[in-house]
């Protein structure tokens, strides 16, 4: 803190010093970046405007009951959004319970365990699979995924678990199980690199503190490490489910697009992001297109509020981290 | 080394502008725009290339956008000319400013494809298509379908139903046929681009469709004549409005729309048409053009492209798979063309 205040302080003695001859030119400069700062949010609330503009026919028609009410019928007009909701946060949540320990896992090998030229490589590595294209895990999905879980991994499932009300086939192996294991692929990259910067902030005094009381690895890892970092992985693991929600075109490619309701996860579905994206092109004006905005206009909201809770939960790990109070 | 690439690039901006500026001055060209259907978007480019050795001085610069996009684009006078698998509804063409024609160009038919082992020709009537598609015929061996075929060895295995997660021109001509052979389709489902499917799941666009076809044991869909043919899908012979199974073909959606009722505006159905050779899933397409033009050189070309399409660029369409319009269709269009004024 106090260290802060003196840096601040010599910073901007600093600043007055240069600042004599191009006072103009600093205006100018603050005003142009503020400007480009500004376009960005300029852009949502136009985004979040014409969303609301698009659906307006479709909310004063249908009310709340867009919400809770399920139905899709473009022949009678009547449209309901709970299935697409139900879809949405099915598969996302499900991504996420596949991908949280795998992410943590990798996380805490790179930090804890793996050897230093081992790190930087592997983390490139999980990075790059952020950068494969939607479309082509889509494909992927089509292609080699899908007929694979439906020929092995899916039968068996039924023949073992089918007890449970979940799974129950016959499948297709286009569903919204598959849908899940797409978007665990997609998510896994953010998670893993932003739980590893979370174990990376933990002071090594933590790790230091614990193996001078004679703790194991393992006994390190959950106490001084995990324990302290379980706000940040939170945070990581909302990040994650916000980029879930909106994943649009592989989930679309590979969950079956039905509107018609199951409790079965082996069956096929449509989230909110691949209803709209499916059905946008070939859509008359009118209450049909209203309502697909409307669907657009809930992803917004729900995408816009996880990153935001996640962020401050982000944020909060953050200030927290120099008291060094989180284990034991 | 920086500055002089700075300056090449410089001069190669300049001299791209200048290059672009003079060929416009120079040559007069005239932009037609047009947006709408994805399904006769290969003949549509075709005949966009084409028309330009019959009139350099015009470009037609068509975009596949989908019919919805079509319809919505020439309603609010953003393109030339509108294109749409559906014909525009009463609705839909009282909110636009002037008159909309429906002007037809070609016709298209859309299979029943599906795997089975061996892949044999079926025959399949309207209510057995309709029962697998409403869920209720859910095996292949089931007594609706062995009974059309028989000989052919059916599985006992469930059908997996696939059709279009997109709105489409070819959902509305196949769920159009579904409600004219099916009372119980047309009450509980009815006829539009996008449908609520009482069963099986979805797939974007005719590719998509043939793909989970292909790959999925005892799935059914439907896909395009075109898509089909390019392909190699089996399909079935659908019995027609006359009691005969006829496979879809050119010459049997020819027949289908030779004996099509068409009225006045050209907003027609062509499923189940009468006449023993004729296809019973078969429709048509549009282009949307208002028929009072507000700028008199645009108005007289467009008219003119038109005219070109419903006569000379009709000869196009069959080596695209497309069905061109009969000779007395093509005469009451080229009337309609000619009420349009600039």
């Amino acid at each position: 803190m106090n260290a802060a205040a003196v840096s601040g302080k010599t910073g901007s003695r600093a600043g007055l010093a240069l600042a004599a001859p191009g006072k103009a030119g600093d205006r100018v400069f603050r005003l142009l970046t503020w400007l480009m700062a500004m376009v960005v949010l300029v852009l949502l609330a136009l985004v979040g405007w014409t969303l609301c503009k698009g659906s307006a026919l479709s909310l004063s028609k249908f009310g709340w009951h867009f919400f809770v009410h399920s139905n899709w019928d473009p022949v009678n007009g009547d449209y309901g959004a709970f299935w697409f909701i139900y879809c949405t946060f099915v598969s996302s949540c499900l991504a996420l319970l596949i991908a949280l320990p795998l992410s943590l896992g990798t996380a805490v090998y790179l930090t804890e365990l793996a050897p230093g030229w081992v790190r930087q490589p592997a983390m490139s590595m999980i990075e790059m699979l952020a950068a494969i294209p939607s479309v082509v895990l889509g494909v992927w999905g089509i292609f080699v995924l899908v007929p694979w879980l439906r020929e092995g991994p899916y039968p068996l499932l039924v023949k073992h678990f089918g007890f449970l009300p979940v799974l129950r086939g016959p499948t297709t192996g286009f569903c919204i199980l598959s849908a899940a294991i797409i978007i665990a692929i997609m998510i896994l990259p953010i998670i893993t690199s932003i739980a590893r910067e979370v174990f990376r902030a933990v002071p090594d005094s933590q790790r230091e503190a614990a193996f001078a009381l004679g703790a194991t690895r393992w006994e390190v890892t959950r106490l001084a490490v995990l324990r302290y970092s379980v706000r940040g992985l939170f945070g990581a693991a909302m990040l994650g489910l916000g980029r879930a929600l909106g994943e649009t075109m592989a989930v679309t490619m590979v969950i079956g697009n039905s509107d018609k309701i199951s409790t079965f996860l082996l069956a096929p579905g449509n989230t909110l992001a691949s209803k709209m994206a499916a059905e946008y092109g070939e859509t008359p004006l009118g209450l049909h297109l209203s309502a697909l905005f409307e669907l657009g206009l809930m992803l917004l909201l729900v995408t816009v509020a996880t990153n935001i809770l996640a962020r401050l939960l982000i944020g909060a790990m953050g200030a927290r981290q120099p008291t060094g109070t989180g284990a034991p | 080394m920086r500055i002089v690439t700075h300056q090449t690039t410089l001069a190669a901006i300049l001299g791209i502008a200048f290059l672009a500026g003079c060929g416009q001055k120079g040559s007069e060209q005239l932009l037609l725009n047009g947006a709408g259907a994805t399904f006769p978007y290969p003949i549509y480019s075709k005949w966009s290339f084409e028309y330009r050795k019959v009139d350099p001085t015009v470009s037609i610069n068509y975009q596949s956008i989908g019919s919805g996009g079509g319809q919505k684009s020439i309603q609010d006078g953003t393109v030339d000319f509108g294109a749409s698998d559906g014909p525009m509804s009463d609705e839909n063409l009282a909110k636009a400013p002037g008159k909309i024609l429906h002007i037809p160009t070609v016709a298209g038919a859309d299979v029943v494809t599906y795997n089975l082992p061996g892949n044999p020709t079926l025959q399949l009537d309207g209510p057995a298509i309709a029962g697998i598609f409403l869920g209720k015929i859910t095996k292949w061996n089931d007594a609706a379908i062995a009974a059309q075929n028989p000989g052919t060895r059916l599985p006992g295995t469930d059908i997996a139903v696939v059709h279009r997660s997109d709105g489409s021109g070819t959902t509305f001509i196949f769920v159009d046929y579904l409600s004219s052979v099916s009372k119980e389709w047309e009450r509980s489902v009815g006829r539009d681009t996008a449908v609520k499917w009482p069963v099986g799941q979805g797939a974007k666009g005719n590719e998509g469709v043939t793909e989970q076809v292909k790959q999925m044991p005892g799935a059914i869909g439907y896909v395009e004549l075109v898509y089909a043919v390019q392909q190699k899908l089996p399909f079935a012979s659908v019995k027609n409005a006359a009691g005969k199974y006829v496979a879809p073909s050119i010459e049997s959606v020819t027949a289908a729309l030779a004996t099509a009722k068409i009225p006045e505006d050209f907003r027609f159905s062509m499923v189940n048409a009468p006449g023993e050779k004729s296809y019973p899933i078969a429709g048509t397409t549009w282009l949307l053009v208002y028929q009072k033009q507000s700028n008199p050189v645009k108005g007289k070309k467009l008219v003119e492209f038109l005219k070109w399409a419903e006569t000379a660029g009709q000869a196009m369409a069959p080596p695209l798979n497309y069905v061109p319009l009969p000779d007395d269709l093509s005469k009451r269009v080229l009337k309609e063309i000619d009420s349009i004024t600039y």
